[in-house]
């Protein structure tokens, strides 16, 4: 096998950060792709281009605030230490933490653009046959945004199984605890190790297109839509 | 009686309703009148899906001006012009969504049999397994009054369930909606801009005007108060006496109550069968007016009238004719006519009806 024991260790912590924070992204995407989707209130703007900030910031601004913030002098961090969870920065749950923000985008963006394309006529009709907001939400709006869920969570996990930049300002290089994958591809460069960072490279390329090979087949009739433009 | 008590009160954009009413707690009443005029507007408004203004079902209050049920809390169903069928589920999952949340809000379904009636009715038992995507435009709207009638509600709403279909297949809807008060028999609000289903389905009408009422009542004596232009015309009712050989029947209006004789119109009408209520819409221009009774004439319906009133219409003149059955009848003519033939109010000539079409 091509693969050294190291890198198997990376490949695991890369596919177990990915679930996780696809997990979590869906959890808390949907509801605000909702909000975004219905609202109109003031706050919409800001929230949008907040949620949308990590599509045009280099991963390293994110990563750089985010070590600020985290750290022993920094809000967040005098929070999670107050709270007695230490501090985060080169640890696996600041990395958690730093992918829902960095991969927010991919996944608020393809569920509000389905919930959006549904339009009010699906909730008048459930309405009018009975059912309030809540069973609306889960018997209607969640089934008819399928398509546009099933991107956001492809995405979401792919986005974050390929990030880097933030990964080395935040998590740092801890063999088992923040070494994933394109950090571990990055070492195997430097120590012009290319036959390692060529297997972990193929690795990654015959992933990315079976995932997206999987999506557009199963989601024939929507589109990898995450454009920032607002009707 | 469970009375629809309606004083709506709805602002959109620049547009009002303003409607203080009661229709009628059975039967069909039409919600008329021309594109924008508030149709829509007033049965969101009934359904709860727009605020304003009250809404009382009988003693039932929807909404008032300290609180409105939501939408989903009153009992009725509605039927929209697009059919509105929830296209995540396929005909059967449609059907059911409404039934399982019936309970909740008062309503009880209706049971295995009766529903099984709808759906025979409708001719759905073959499409309760297809996709709605794959439902032609006629059984999509078949679909959405089986899902409302299914939840047997206590008011049913039928918003333009036909105007966005093509004439063939409105021709193929409408029989199954004539049909509906086999299988419903609580009050049903039909909004149409098309007389044509107005004349066929509806026993009351609400004549809607820029938002605000025009005229309500019964089909008949609204519409035969109504200048339509070219479709100016009457609405009679009567019951099948005899079917003759060539295809015609003889039809006996049905009296008012004041009425001292009978008349009897013959018409087109090879499916009907001794005993059969039908309605027959009589235009204004397809009547027209002699002093004796023409006995070689190719028309078939010379019926005595006596002339009630004539308006001015124009270059023509518009005159309401009373029938000896107590019923109305309408007949545009023009002024020179009119003068020829001195005609006058209290008057009793003869009416020459050149042609009777069925509705419904």
């Amino acid at each position: 096998m091509l693969l050294t024991a190291a890198d198997w260790q990376a490949v695991w912590l890369t596919l177990k950060l990915a679930t996780l924070v696809t997990m979590l992204l869906l959890l808390i995407g949907t509801p605000l792709a909702w909000w975004l989707a219905r609202t109109r209130s003031v706050w919409r703007g800001p929230v949008s281009a907040l949620v949308a900030m990590p599509l045009v910031l280099p991963p390293t601004v994110l990563g750089f605030y985010l070590l600020l913030a985290l750290g022993p002098n920094g809000p967040l961090g005098q929070l999670t230490q107050a709270l007695g969870f230490g501090l985060l920065p080169f640890s696996f749950s600041g990395l958690v933490l730093a992918s829902l923000l960095y991969s927010l985008p991919f996944v608020v963006q393809p569920i509000q653009n389905a919930m959006e394309a549904m339009g009010e006529r699906p909730l008048e009709v459930a309405a009018t046959l009975g059912a309030g907001p809540l069973d609306r939400f889960f018997t209607v709006v969640l089934p008819q945004a399928k398509p546009g869920l099933l991107t956001a969570a492809v995405l979401g996990f792919a986005h974050t199984v390929g990030e880097f930049g933030v990964v080395l300002m935040i998590g740092g290089n801890i063999p088992a605890e923040t070494r994933v994958i394109s950090v571990q591809i990055y070492d195997h460069v430097e120590a012009l190790n290319y036959t390692q960072a060529h297997a972990l490279s193929l690795l990654m390329l015959v992933f990315s297109f079976v995932v997206l090979l999987l999506m557009y087949s199963l989601n024939r009739n929507s589109r990898l839509n995450f454009s920032l433009s607002r009707p | 009686m469970t009375d629809l008590h309606l004083n709506i009160d709805c602002h959109r954009g620049d547009f009002r309703l303003r409607l203080d009413t009661t229709l009628a707690g059975q039967g069909v009443t039409a919600v008329f009148g021309p594109s924008g005029c508030g149709k829509t507007t007033l049965l969101r408004c009934i359904a709860g899906l727009e605020a304003g203004g009250e809404v009382r079902l009988g003693e039932q209050v929807w909404s008032s001006r300290q609180r409105s049920l939501p939408a989903h809390q009153r009992p009725l169903a509605l039927v929209f012009q697009d059919a509105g069928l929830l296209k995540h589920l396929n005909v059967q999952g449609n059907l059911d969504y409404g039934v399982k949340r019936a309970h909740q809000r008062g309503l009880t379904p209706l049971a295995h049999e009766q529903a099984q009636q709808v759906l025979e009715l409708l001719d759905l038992l073959p499409l309760l397994q297809r996709p709605v995507q794959r439902l032609s435009g006629g059984e999509q709207q078949r679909v959405a009054l089986a899902r409302a009638l299914l939840i047997n509600p206590r008011l049913l709403l039928l918003d333009e369930p036909l105007s966005a279909l093509d004439t063939a297949r409105k021709q193929e809807v409408l029989p199954y909606l004539r049909r509906l008060h086999q299988v419903y028999q609580g009050p049903m609000l039909y909004v149409s801009h098309a007389l044509e289903e107005v004349v066929q389905l509806a026993d009351q009408l609400l004549l809607l005007e820029r938002g605000e009422m025009r005229a309500q009542g019964g089909l008949a004596e609204v519409l035969a108060t109504l200048n339509l232009g070219d479709e100016t015309g009457v609405v009679l009712e009567g019951t099948v006496v005899a079917q003759e050989a060539d295809g015609l029947a003889r039809l006996a209006l049905t009296a008012d109550g004041t009425a001292a004789g009978s008349t009897e119109l013959l018409l087109s009408a090879p499916q009907a069968a001794i005993g059969d209520h039908l309605r027959a819409r009589v235009l204004a221009r397809d009547v027209s007016i002699s002093l004796s009774r023409a006995d070689d004439s190719s028309i078939l319906n010379i019926l005595p009238v006596q002339i009630d009133s004539l308006s001015a219409d124009g270059t023509s003149v518009l005159l309401n004719l009373r029938l000896r059955s107590g019923g109305l009848l309408r007949a545009r003519l023009t002024q020179r006519s009119v003068t020829q033939l001195g005609l006058q109010a209290g008057m009793s000539v003869w009416a020459q009806v050149k042609s009777v079409a069925l509705a419904g």
